[in-house]
């Protein structure tokens, strides 16, 4: 189903923040949507988004290459970015990153068995005072998880599972 | 001290509108566009002496005085793109006290004439731009944004953006770029954005810190900032602070409060009680300062850090004590450079990609001296050679990392110490 069909509303508001002529800007903002459902863009929401846009597939793929957080291939439901630069890695994030690994059986920017989680580092997340932190980028979007411990970590990808979505 | 940034500490729920207008929230708005030229506006600001919190210093009213009055429609963008290791103020206070922020944007627009005006968030700050999204209808609402603005013919809009993790964007020309919908790769200036900006528009580019500080000058006078902070640098500053203290956060005093009562009465000391080694005073962008006595007394402004051959940068201060070692610090900079480099430009591109290697084969404990002179070198080929300021900050710790502790580059230390 395409973007305009599923999100006629979304797709209208998105437009109106930008000038006609300049209608590209709204690129990366309709990325996002058309991540909310796989968690990754599709070739054929690349396509409308270009059509969309007057722009080529190509310069779509481009935006998706260039940020990290636009994805072209499907991964795990959540992806879990745990953020290892050198303030948090300053405040234990390197050891509890690694922990954390050992506890899921997984290894960097692997995904869980069951594809649920892909946890990967990430560069800076403005949390530095709260480490360890973590993003979790999924179908509500992001969500941040400040001093967090690798137990509280496990708690919560267990209440996720719970949550009574079933993995695609 | 009574905040004037962080203010929802002493008053709860200003994060509502209505609190926030019982405290007399929109009066400076409503004060410029009912009462004012935009260019006293613009003047207030200049002799106010408030210069961008965005890390560069630059003197906000006369950046606002540039905007080329030739070339419509003008913009305001407001960069809160805060990604920085190190750097944490701008969520808080878009979080905490997010009016004050936004009428300090919508306060710059009507000085420079925008009737549009947009937030660059990070794209991380997905759940901070929802709150920003809420306040927006909430003014919306009650007619502080869209047209007629007080009964005068000023009409305003602002709207949010999301970015989707690039450190680059953070620079004010690459996020216009990534605002058009483009990669976000720095352009070559001059001609910089109060000429051509957003759409080849005039505009203007500012940090959230900055944008919250213009409603209380505006209420207050400049006067009263000026006294506030020193001579060089006015007003206050919110200091991340990070690293081996005790009690991490942000900390609004005024400019001239020195290392030690930042670390020591704020940050409640070190970890363990072990002494300060070193401190990084503009996040991974900063030369490494060795402390000692006179390094911990020194006030925290402009000029003075300059004095120490560091700069405060966006003043997130990271603190560093004996349990680290600066190799270590280094190879941490140069993995988040060379994992930011927009790749647009060659010395960043390939000098990043060059120090990671050579850091790596240090880290196995190869030719660690050879390899340290080796590294320092590509580090100063870098430097002044590339297209923006970021390919500048990955040279910096690099380089006053090794000239300043050349005991943590020895074949013995190396790969050590690190808690």
């Amino acid at each position: 189903m395409s973007l305009i069909d599923k999100y006629p509303q979304e797709v209208k508001k998105i437009l109106a923040k930008y000038p006609p002529e300049h209608k590209r800007s709204a690129v990366m903002p309709l990325l996002y949507l058309a991540q909310r459902d796989e968690g990754y863009a599709t070739r054929e929401a690349m396509q409308e988004i270009a059509d969309m846009l007057e722009i080529t597939p190509t310069d779509v793929a481009s935006i998706i290459g260039f940020y990290t957080l636009f994805h072209d291939q499907k991964e795990g439901r959540y992806r879990m970015q745990v953020c290892t630069d050198v303030s948090c890695a300053m405040r234990g994030a390197d050891q509890f990153f690694h922990e954390l690994c050992e506890n899921l059986q997984v290894k960097v920017g692997e995904t869980t068995k069951d594809g649920f989680v892909t946890v990967e580092e990430v560069k800076c997340l403005a949390g530095c005072d709260k480490a360890p932190l973590f993003q979790i980028q999924g179908e509500n979007g992001i969500e941040y998880h400040e001093n967090m411990t690798v137990d509280k970590t496990l708690e919560l990808i267990e209440a996720l599972r719970k949550s009574g979505k079933e993995v695609k | 001290m009574t905040h004037i940034l962080l203010r929802h500490r002493e008053i709860p729920d200003i994060n509502k509108l209505d609190i926030y207008r019982k405290n007399g929230g929109f009066e400076a708005f409503k004060q410029v566009v009912t009462t004012m030229k935009p260019e006293a506006v613009t003047g207030v600001i200049k002799a106010s002496g408030l210069r961008g919190r965005g890390g560069a210093g630059f003197p906000t009213g006369m950046k606002w005085s540039f905007m080329d009055n030739k070339n419509w429609p003008h913009y305001v963008v407001a960069n809160a793109d805060e990604s920085e290791p190190g750097t944490f103020k701008d969520r808080e206070i878009m979080e905490r006290n997010p009016f004050q922020f936004l009428e300090g944007v919508a306060i710059s627009a009507f000085a420079v004439g925008a009737n549009t005006a947009y937030v660059y968030l990070r794209g991380e700050f997905w759940q901070v731009a929802a709150i920003l999204d809420d306040c927006i209808e909430a003014m919306e609402k009650v007619s502080l944004l869209g047209k007629k603005l007080f009964g005068t013919d000023y009409e305003l809009k602002l709207y949010t953006h999301l970015g989707a993790g690039a450190y680059i964007c953070g620079e004010e020309t690459a996020l216009l770029e990534s605002m058009e919908g483009k990669r976000g790769q720095p352009r070559l200036r001059p001609p910089f954005p109060p000429s051509y900006g957003l759409y080849g528009k005039p505009t203007v580019v500012n940090n959230v810190e900055t944008f919250t500080n213009i409603p209380m000058i505006i209420s207050n006078g400049s006067d009263w900032y000026k006294a506030l902070g020193t001579a060089d640098s006015a007003g206050v500053k919110l200091f991340s602070l990070s690293g081996r203290v005790k009690k991490p956060g942000n900390y609004e005093l005024p400019f001239g409060t020195t290392f030690r009562h930042l670390i020591y009465e704020c940050g409640g000391g070190i970890i363990n009680d072990r002494p300060v080694k070193a401190i990084m005073a503009a996040g991974a962008s900063s030369s490494i300062i060795k402390v000692d006595d006179k390094v911990l007394d020194t006030p925290m402004d402009y000029a003075s850090v300059r004095t120490l051959g560091a700069d405060l940068g966006s003043a997130s201060v990271m603190v560093i004590d004996d349990t680290i070692s600066i190799d270590w610090v280094i190879s941490k900079t140069v993995e988040f450079f060379k994992h930011e480099s927009c790749g647009k430009c060659t010395p960043c591109r390939e000098g990043n990609y060059w120090m990671m290697h050579v850091i790596e084969r240090m880290k196995a404990g190869e030719a660690v001296e050879a390899n340290t002179e080796l590294l320092l070198s590509v580090a100063k080929q870098m430097q002044n050679k590339c297209l923006c300021a970021l390919g500048e900050f990955a040279t910096m710790a690099v380089v006053s990392g090794i000239e300043r502790f050349p005991e943590d580059f020895t074949a013995s230390s190396i790969g050590g110490g690190h808690d």
